[in-house]
């Protein structure tokens, strides 16, 4: 039995410890956002916070996340400034990869409320987009950063 | 569009009322699918694209594929057009596989693809509106006892005489009650939604994690399957042995089936552990031992010999032999996979007398028929829901339909509700490339020093031979897409001949975003670029010489250069490449700015891309389609190879086949002309052009010219006579 937070949520899951947490997430707790790219942490789909780091969950063992507090995509709330600046740069196109970059902005933005682009190359060149929606991602990352203080209590 | 498919001549009729008083619009377009009509399938049927709720809502119905592109904002974006309903109430649905959603131009098959999602459809929809708002406005006149030209249909209203107003809601059930308009007239006057950059109807699920992609699917009870492949092309089971499998708590069974070993369990991680415990002997047929570098050998011997001719203007190859100094190169590009992120996939729920298939297909049509064949079921008893698609770029609509036929398959063993996923090895391994190509071209100069003829030999294989397709689109032994860009290159060259070799072999491939422009644009324009060099003239000015005759190609060359800074001075080792090409009814012109450093590290810094994609329906989705190429394109021009080597394929996930990221992106920028020309397509044009614009650029910064993809540092600094 492993047993952690889930956006907020306790959840008691009764897996081998060795199965990554993105399979758990997906296919035992109904939380299909979070998605599956390569399974060798290398596009970021996968991407959630894990004590507020952002971790691939697709290599990340559920049992090391015993005890923990997880957020998935679907624990950022819809108001969330990065969420407002997806939908006003106009990101999305397949959409695919968009939960694991939105997750990486969120990380990237807790640290940094005012990131340089040397810092988005750094935080967010894990997460592949092969639509080529990384301009778009960049101008989204800017202006939530600029129109949002992420400092205090909103953290997800 | 045809002549045949003019308005006057396309009927509408109605169908039903739904349930709850909605207005249920269909039209049919009887001339519009000659085929359909001629083999006795129920070509007549209604065709349904539009619902109007009692609450307001407007339902479009779309016929294609969201992978991306974002068709489901552009197309009811068409329709709403037309309709004058209030953009906010507008949803989508995707629309279910049936002769009326079948594609306006290809055939009796529902398809997305060829960038023709706006191009088939507009006339289509825009009459699907026009014809509903003529209906609501005659409910309305009928029910105020006035003339119907005296109302007018605004933001999902009526309004008549006096101001007296009835919403499309309240007039839904009334409407649905009249005859269908014969011949609806599109209204005059100014847009109000096309040319608008409205927001996407798709974004919201897109950014919370609600949108359903094919992975996603789940119902309760389901199995996941995962499949041993061979690993080889053309590879089969000889024999294996499961208990290892069998034993990892959750698998369920393990079964052969055309694709090789399925193992299945209760979730993935089990069927992953399960299917790495397999013991499989593997027969491999000697014809599939082939390696890229061989085949690269062959390929090039043959690029010496007479192929089949797919252009003949005057006598190139007599003007060459003749010449007193010719330009020779051979240009080459590799196998390459779509690598959509989201993998292959594919849930089946197989039944006696029916068929559930939930899965992001382009190809439903197909896909349907060869599930019904593999199940042992009649077409219509066969249903597929189309998801989302995490990224198709061609593979999701594939003439073998591998992803769907292994999962009946395995569905038809368990009997049971189940989901195949392929790991991204398994994606990446198991076939459906963009061809391998190698080019020969040879040229001479006039003495002003422009192109006097062009002699070019294609060497790959083509994409529909050996498939249902080839009738249709092999003529005389050429595939259109193999000379697609080179064979109907608009330079105006006196002396020009093109030739194809398409050898045959193990390999599977397949249409790859853009298809045979994503290798022609980088031979013709790379080696028209030689030429400029080699004439000593600037080569965008080489390349208005030779486009004087296309006004549409020219404004898109001189918008890119003037944009670009084009002839400015750039810090040493820095260099702009242009290229401009013409594909899917678009034209596009990209100018790339490159750096490279001392130890040969190429930057793409800045792309500067102009279109013209005639009359528009929503810019930004124009100008995401162009970023989205042009990222597509370099990861193809600076990473991206498959390769063989004893049959095997030589890379399996995202290490070995590398995409472009943030850190590798260049600034984007892109300008629409404005046109009202017919609608061109904007899912592919992006694509072709930066290979070339990027070699281009690469050789004015360092003096470099590659002439293979992907650029690396190698063949940089080979170029550079250092290597």
């Amino acid at each position: 039995m492993v047993v952690f937070r889930v956006n907020g949520k306790e959840q008691r899951v009764d897996i081998s410890p060795d199965t990554p947490l993105l399979w758990v997430l997906r296919e035992k707790l109904g939380l299909a956002g979070s998605k599956f790219g390569c399974g060798e942490g290398l596009c970021g789909a996968c991407t959630v916070l894990v004590d507020g780091h952002p971790l691939r969950s697709c290599v990340t063992p559920v049992g090391e996340v015993r005890g923990k507090k997880v957020i998935t995509i679907e624990g950022i709330p819809e108001k969330h400034p990065v969420k407002k600046a997806w939908l006003a740069q106009e990101v999305s196109q397949c959409g695919y990869c968009q939960p694991g970059q939105i997750m990486s902005a969120v990380a990237l933005l807790r640290n940094k409320p005012k990131p340089t682009d040397a810092d988005i190359d750094s935080a967010m060149s894990g997460n592949l987009c092969r639509c080529g929606t990384y301009g778009r991602i960049r101008r989204a990352i800017h202006a939530a950063g600029a129109g949002t203080s992420m400092k205090g209590g909103k953290k997800p | 569009m045809s002549e045949g498919t003019g308005i006057s001549r396309r009927q509408f009729m109605k169908t039903s009322a739904l349930a709850g008083g909605g207005l249920l619009l269909a039209c049919h377009i009887p001339f519009g699918n000659r085929d359909a009509a001629a083999s006795g399938e129920a070509s007549f049927a209604p065709n349904a694209f539009l619902r109007i709720g009692t609450d307001e809502s407007v339902t479009v119905i779309v016929n294609k594929s969201e992978m991306g592109q974002g068709v489901y904002t552009s197309l009811p974006m068409l329709l709403a057009e037309e309709l004058c309903c209030d953009w906010q109430k507008v949803r989508f649905q995707p629309s279910p596989v049936a002769p009326e959603y079948n594609h306006a131009q290809f055939g009796p098959i529902m398809v997305t693809g060829g960038s023709t999602s706006v191009r088939s459809e507009w006339e289509r929809l825009s009459l699907a509106g026009a014809a509903a708002r003529e209906m609501l406005v005659a409910a309305a006149a009928g029910r105020w006892k006035v003339d119907p030209a005296a109302c007018r249909a605004e933001n999902g209203i009526v309004i008549g005489p006096g101001g007296k107003q009835l919403s499309f809601g309240r007039l839904a059930a009334s409407a649905a009650k009249l005859p269908v308009p014969r011949e609806p007239r599109l209204k005059s006057g100014a847009r109000k939604l096309l040319g608008k950059p409205l927001h996407r109807l798709d974004s919201p699920a897109k950014i919370n994690g609600s949108a359903i992609f094919g992975i996603d699917v789940a119902v309760p009870g389901m199995l996941t399957a995962l499949i041993a492949r061979p690993p080889v092309f053309g590879g089969r089971v000889k024999s294996f042995d499961a208990s290892g499998a069998l034993a990892v708590p959750g698998v369920k069974q393990a079964l052969v089936v055309d694709a090789g070993v399925a193992v299945v369990a209760d979730g993935f991680w089990p069927a992953l552990k399960g299917r790495e415990k397999l013991q499989i002997v593997w027969e491999e047929p000697e014809e599939s031992r082939i390696s890229t570098s061989v085949m690269r050998r062959d390929y090039a011997r043959l690029a010496e010999t007479p192929g089949l001719t797919a252009r003949k203007q005057g006598d190139a190859p007599a003007v060459l032999s003749a010449a007193k100094k010719r330009l020779e190169a051979e240009y080459e590009v590799p196998y390459l996979a779509h690598a959509p992120m989201e993998p292959l996939n594919c849930f089946v729920d197989l039944k006696a007398d029916s068929c559930l298939i939930r899965t992001g297909s382009q190809f439903q049509t197909v896909d349907r028929n060869a599930a019904a064949r593999v199940a042992g079921l009649k077409p219509e008893q066969v249903t597929l829901e189309t998801t989302f698609l995490g990224g198709g770029f061609g593979r999701r609509a594939c003439t073998g339909s591998d992803f769907v036929i292994e999962a009946v398959q395995v569905a038809k063993a368990i009997r049971w509700p189940v989901k195949v996923i392929r790991t991204r090895e398994d994606d990446m391994r198991a076939g459906y490339y963009r061809p391998m190509w190698y080019d020969r071209v040879s040229a001479c100069l006039d003495n002003q020093g422009m192109p006097l003829a062009w002699h070019h030999c294609i060497v790959g294989q083509s994409i529909v031979s050996g498939t249902p397709f080839e009738s249709a689109m092999v003529k005389d032994g050429i595939d259109d897409t193999s000379v697609e860009g080179a064979a109907n290159t608009p330079y105006d060259i006196p002396n020009l001949q093109v030739e194809l070799h398409s050898p045959k072999n193990a390999v599977p491939v397949l249409w790859w975003r853009s298809v045979g422009h994503s290798h022609t644009a980088f031979v013709m324009e790379c080696f028209l670029d030689e030429l400029a060099h080699t004439a000593g003239i600037d080569p965008f000015q080489y390349r208005r010489r030779l486009l004087a005759k296309h006004p549409r190609i020219l404004k898109v060359l001189e918008t890119a250069a003037e944009r670009s800074g084009w002839g400015k001075p750039l810090p040493s080792g820095h260099g702009r490449g242009i290229a401009v090409h013409e594909s899917f009814g678009s034209f596009v012109a990209q100018v790339a700015e490159v750096s490279i450093d001392n130890k040969g590290h190429l930057k793409v810094l800045r792309v500067v891309c102009a279109i013209d994609c005639g009359r528009i329906v929503n810019p930004d989705t124009i100008k995401a389609q162009m970023e989205s190429g042009i990222t597509f394109g370099l990861s193809a021009a600076l990473f991206g190879a498959i390769t063989l080597n004893n049959g095997r394929v030589e890379q399996g996930n995202f290490h070995d086949y590398q995409l472009v990221r943030m850190q590798d992106m260049p600034r984007v920028e892109t300008h629409i002309i404005d046109s009202s020309e017919a609608p061109g397509g904007v899912g592919e044009p992006g694509v072709p052009p930066i290979a070339p614009a990027v070699a281009n650029a690469l050789f004015a910064a360092s003096g470099a010219r590659v002439r293979s993809l992907p650029i690396t540092a190698d063949k940089i600094s080979m170029a550079l006579g250092k290597g």
